[in-house]
């Protein structure tokens, strides 16, 4: 089904280097549309510094040397106006850091950044956005409350609402609910699933049993290198590598 | 046992009165004032005090109006306010979140040394340096005036505004910075509409507490402003401020008279004023802590 198309990310013979210590050696792969692309591994094998050079923050940071190239849509993201990049290929951090604004600003914040001041635009951009992600029953009635008042999980989800409401096209989360409790865990799943119909997923987990839940594909890397790549349910029965099977079924990491 | 245990309590009760030592200064001070001050009231009533537009203590009958102080003060405050606060709070952000390193702290260890100058020195220098040029250039009989006092106050009120700004916006998180970016906010975008809107109670604070600062200095405004007590109509005129009036006329009253008094009454009205300023200031402050 996904072979088909065209990816929506190409990364080719991609290598990042912070300083003389190399992150990522040489990965090659292709992430396609509507899909949740999953990538487990250990601390440390470069997987939140792939994320942040689709995006290109690791631009922000002065060690960073990097080959290789990365296209979205068939251009190369170095070619692409960094803003304009960021605004189409939007993260969400492990930890929920809500701006210390009301709910309803927290989200305005980014389409009010991009230029848009209609408020009854704006009022239908922040619904949609909160129910895309959840959120909006439990926060309807208090959309002017700082949203620093709401719970981690619900924290999470408006930072999730706040991507939305600037309509990227790809959304990486980087181990989004490693600080969130089962239930919470559950709910950002549960939208991770619904947000895949519209959106390219990259998902970086340290939770392997997460990946086998909501991925479609998943890559495993290890020390920077990627070991294997395949459809989620194939990884996880039948990995071919031995690194793979021991890594995800807990023998190591 | 027992010695231990009487250690402990004489530096226990030590350090509690190095503690509140400073509060018990500060109320013996205005104690003082009290006493030394009101007896001007059973003479002259606070409104007339407060609002009468003359003040000629040493004529006769004498007239204690300090409103020409108040505006002096005010006037010269406010162009030192308008002067210093743009320029300040600019300042903090470019070292801040703009400046290399290397620029960041140079500009750190000047504004420090300038906050380091005596006042007498930057009033020394205003009055050499600024009063002719500003009598020159707008043509005025002399260049003691209100303007040329804002502008020496702007100074000293600048390091105050930059280190406790600067300190703020360096207090934001990174990561709201972090968030912004990552939704394709510009650098300018992040600062403006992010980082200077999560520092603002600290640089309120920051304002606040350099504003104290120009309204209680005496030295460097009574050599830069001309000292004429009369109510202003321009800023190119000579005023003289509350600290001013203190400072200079002390050293020619009789203990106990009238005259005396009405300057410890100037006192109980600046301690209000700055009392005043600083009670926003530290509110402000701990917002940003909170």
């Amino acid at each position: 089904m996904v072979g088909a198309k065209a990816p929506k990310f190409s990364i080719q013979d991609f290598t990042i280097h912070f300083g003389n210590v190399a992150a990522l050696k040489n990965l090659t792969l292709d992430i396609f549309c509507n899909e949740i692309f999953t990538i487990i591994g250990p601390a440390n094998s470069g997987k939140s510094s792939l994320l942040q050079s689709l995006n290109r923050l690791n631009d922000l940071n002065a060690a960073y040397r990097k080959s290789g190239k990365i296209l979205l849509d068939g251009t190369n993201i170095d070619e692409l106006e960094v803003e304009s990049l960021r605004k189409r290929v939007s993260i969400v951090f492990a930890l929920p850091f809500p701006l210390p604004l009301s709910i309803f600003d927290n989200i305005a914040y980014g389409p009010r950044m991009h230029g848009i001041k209609n408020k009854a635009k704006l009022a239908g951009i922040v619904e949609n956005s909160l129910r895309e992600s959840y959120l909006w029953d439990e926060v309807k009635d208090r959309l002017h409350i700082p949203a620093m008042n709401l719970s981690g999980g619900q924290q999470q989800r408006l930072c999730i609402a706040r991507i939305l409401a600037v309509e990227p096209e790809v959304i990486m989360f980087d181990e989004p609910t490693s600080g969130l409790d089962p239930i919470s865990t559950a709910r950002v799943e549960e939208t991770l699933r619904v947000l895949k119909e519209r959106y390219t997923i990259i998902l970086v987990t340290n939770n392997v049993a997460q990946a086998a839940r909501v991925g479609d594909r998943t890559a495993f890397v290890l020390m920077g290198e990627l070991v294997e790549l395949n459809e989620t349910k194939r990884l996880f029965t039948t990995a071919v590598d031995k690194r793979t099977d021991d890594y995800i079924t807990g023998k190591f990491g | 046992m027992h010695l231990r245990k009487v250690k402990e309590f004489i530096i226990e009760r030590m350090i509690f009165l190095s503690g509140i030592m400073s509060i018990i200064i500060v109320a013996l001070i205005f104690i003082f004032l009290l006493k030394e001050g009101l007896s001007i009231f059973w003479r002259v009533p606070i409104s007339d005090f407060l609002f009468a537009r003359n003040w000629y203590p040493i004529s006769d009958p004498p007239q204690f109006g300090i409103l020409p102080l108040i505006l002096g003060s005010i006037l010269v405050t406010a162009g030192a306010g308008v002067i210093s606060i743009p320029i300040g709070i600019a300042s903090a952000l470019f070292i801040a979140e703009i400046a290399p390193r290397k620029t960041k702290e140079v500009l750190k260890a000047g504004i420090e040394l300038l906050a380091a100058i005596p006042s007498v020195v930057i009033g020394f220098i205003g009055m050499v340096t600024l009063g002719p040029f500003i009598k020159d250039l707008f043509h005025l009989s002399t260049g003691l005036t209100a303007l040329s006092g804002s502008i020496t106050l702007a100074f000293m009120a600048m390091p105050t505004i930059v280190s406790i700004a600067e300190d703020a916006i360096t207090a934001v998180p990174r990561q709201y910075r972090d968030a912004a970016i990552a939704m394709g906010a510009t650098k300018w975008q992040t600062t403006w509409r992010i980082v200077a809107h999560a520092a603002r109670p600290g640089m309120v604070a920051a304002v606040m507490l350099g504003i104290g600062r120009v309204i209680g200095e005496t030295m460097a405004v009574m050599m830069v402003t001309g000292n004429a007590a009369l109510i202003p109509h321009s800023i190119l005129q000579p005023v003289r401020t509350l600290t001013a009036t203190v400072a200079a006329e002390m050293g020619e009253t009789v203990q106990g008279g009238e005259h005396y008094a009405a300057l410890f009454a100037i006192g109980i009205v600046l301690f209000i004023i700055t009392f005043l300023i600083n009670g926003v200031a530290d509110i402000y402050l701990h917002k940003t802590k909170k």
